[in-house]
């Protein structure tokens, strides 16, 4: 009796020091990022009046600047319009290339394989979420690059083009696996009355089950989202990375993630330049923390329109 | 011959190595409230669901002999199983109303089937809940989802979408097994009112329902058609010494 109540005690001790510590490294990394990121707006140590390198960030220009050049000899700029659309953009591109096929995928999977072929199809489409990222940017690089250059006859592959359609790739197997789970758990009660009104099994997955999987592919295309906007090493190696403001699918772009990438090991340790990037990795934070919160209402409201 | 009747004719059906219907043969006639009851697991409900092919859903089903409807084999290849279920209609033994509002669950049949659109849509909706009897306690609130209503009124609802699409034929396969006993003398009143205009065919252990509401009852068994009758002959007067066993509460 005593022993049960110790090794009761000590589960529950094991189990609320993890989740603590779980959420103490995450609220630790956020409040460094922006300890950190709020030093580019606040003038510390010496500003040279002569040095624009040394003045601090407003808070407008950094937010609604148009031009992110900060190694521009004289007056750095630092705007993240052009980064902020370079990473809305692909990843947006992206999600229109990748929700659509991965929903498609997914009910061919969950509603008309059956057995070990299912189970085969399933696993590859899982392994292939876990493919490094670097070897996609490496085939989007020598195969897909030069491709699209010869197909759409542009100087160079490398652009937002190319960059969605490698994001596309890499979130399809999340959003075909989450979309393929929350089809299977749809009660089959449902697709026994759909059938025995008549209706195919295609009308069945279309009309009754997508419908009522609504949720949980919802959250499958968050998910999606979420390893569009955060990839880094695919996109800098096929997007070009010019930090403009692109006009056309075959322009260069530049996104957040690959600008820190690129930057960070070549900006003056503790300049308003470095935190300039730890401020970015603040907006990218903000960026995933909005379109959860959407999706977490989206499905709350979801929820309570269909439960009793 | 009549529409609406239903030949049953030496049907036997395996699940893999399973022996579940045996040799059963039957003629149901149109019109009517047919009861089929037994035993749990005698394959009452396989033997209904054998009537709108709802085994094919199941792999390593196999069935010899023959189901005609209007002298039609239903498993013949050239019988379209989405025209069949569309005249044979089916009320499941839980409510399975769609996760979708009152309107869209009995709109359903009918788009798919694209019979009506627009104004006509709407008053053939009106017409399958008044004929289900419930349309006087949703008409205020049609767009509401359907999982808003109770238990008896769901399986109401699910009944008036299979109205819907205007079958002739309705399985109902231990529809008030999950209703109150209020509910059920509703969902009981609304068979009888039925069955002048379609055939309706019900699965039931209950056997005082099959008393009730039936005119014709067919007694099965360990996949076995013991006895098959008009409902008064089959309690009253039964054949076989095992429905009388079965009536008298031997076993259950």
């Amino acid at each position: 009796m005593k022993r049960r109540r110790i090794a009761d005690r000590g589960v529950r001790v094991l189990f609320s020091v993890n989740a603590v510590l779980a959420a103490a490294v995450l609220l630790g990394i956020l409040i460094f990022l922006l300890a950190y990121g709020i030093r580019a707006f606040i003038p510390a140590g010496a500003v040279d009046p002569e040095d624009p390198s040394t003045q601090p960030l407003t808070l407008g220009g950094f937010l609604f600047g148009a031009s992110w050049n900060p190694d521009a000899y004289g007056q750095p700029e630092y705007g993240i319009v052009p980064l902020l659309l370079g990473s809305l953009i692909t990843t947006v591109l992206a999600l229109l290339i990748a929700i659509p096929m991965g929903i498609a995928g997914a009910v061919f999977i969950a509603e008309r394989l059956r057995g070990g072929v299912r189970v085969a199809v399933k696993m590859a489409v899982e392994l292939f979420a876990g493919f490094p990222s670097v070897v996609i940017g490496f085939f989007g690089l020598l195969v897909l690059g030069p491709a699209l250059a010869r197909v759409f006859n542009v100087p160079s592959g490398l652009n937002v083009l190319n960059a969605s359609v490698l994001l596309a790739l890499m979130s399809l197997p999340t959003i075909i696996s989450v979309s393929d789970d929350a089809l299977r758990v749809v009660p089959h009660s449902y697709r026994e009355a759909a059938y025995a009104l008549g209706a195919s099994p295609w009308t069945t997955a279309i009309r009754v089950i997508l419908p009522a999987a609504r949720s949980g592919i919802l959250a499958a295309v968050m998910l999606g989202f979420g390893r569009a906007v955060g990839e880094t090493m695919a996109v800098l190696m096929v997007a070009g990375n010019a930090p403009i403001i692109p006009r056309s699918l075959f322009d260069p772009v530049r996104t957040i993630t690959t600008t820190i990438a690129i930057e960070l090991g070549e900006s003056a340790f503790n300049s308003i330049h470095f935190f300039a990037l730890f401020a970015l990795g603040f907006i990218l934070f903000l960026i995933a923390l909005f379109t959860n919160l959407i999706a977490e209402a989206l499905i709350r409201r979801e929820k309570r329109s269909f439960t009793l | 011959m009549e529409k609406g009747r239903i030949e049953i004719q030496q049907l036997n059906l395996w699940f893999g190595t399973n022996h579940v219907l045996r040799d059963i043969s039957l003629s149901i006639p149109a019109r009517s409230v047919t009861a089929i009851m037994g035993p749990s697991g005698c394959g009452k409900s396989t033997l209904l669901r054998c009537i709108n092919r709802m085994n094919d859903l199941i792999s390593d089903t196999r069935i010899t002999g023959r189901i005609l409807i209007d002298g039609r084999d239903i498993f013949s290849p050239e019988t379209d199983v989405i025209e069949l279920r569309k005249r044979v209609g089916m009320v499941f033994q839980k409510p399975n109303p769609f996760p979708k509002s009152i309107f869209e669950n009995i709109a359903f049949g009918i788009r798919i089937h694209r019979l009506a659109h627009g104004r006509e849509l709407k008053e053939r909706v009106e017409r399958a809940l008044r004929q289900a009897n419930l349309w006087e306690e949703v008409k205020d609130r049609l767009h509401d989802n359907a999982f808003s209503l109770s238990g008896g009124q769901q399986q109401r609802l699910c009944l008036a979408r299979c109205l819907a699409v205007e079958p002739e034929i309705i399985l109902l396969d231990e529809p008030a097994s999950a209703l109150d006993p209020h509910s059920t003398a509703r969902l009981e009143e609304l068979i009888i009112q039925l069955k002048n205009e379609y055939t309706i065919v019900i699965v039931t252990h209950n056997m005082q329902q099959a008393a009730r509401v039936s005119d014709y009852c067919a007694f099965v068994m360990l996949g076995e058609l013991v006895e098959f009758n008009r409902t008064e002959k089959v309690f009253t007067n039964p054949n076989d010494r095992r429905t009388e066993d079965f009536l008298g509460g031997k076993f259950g």
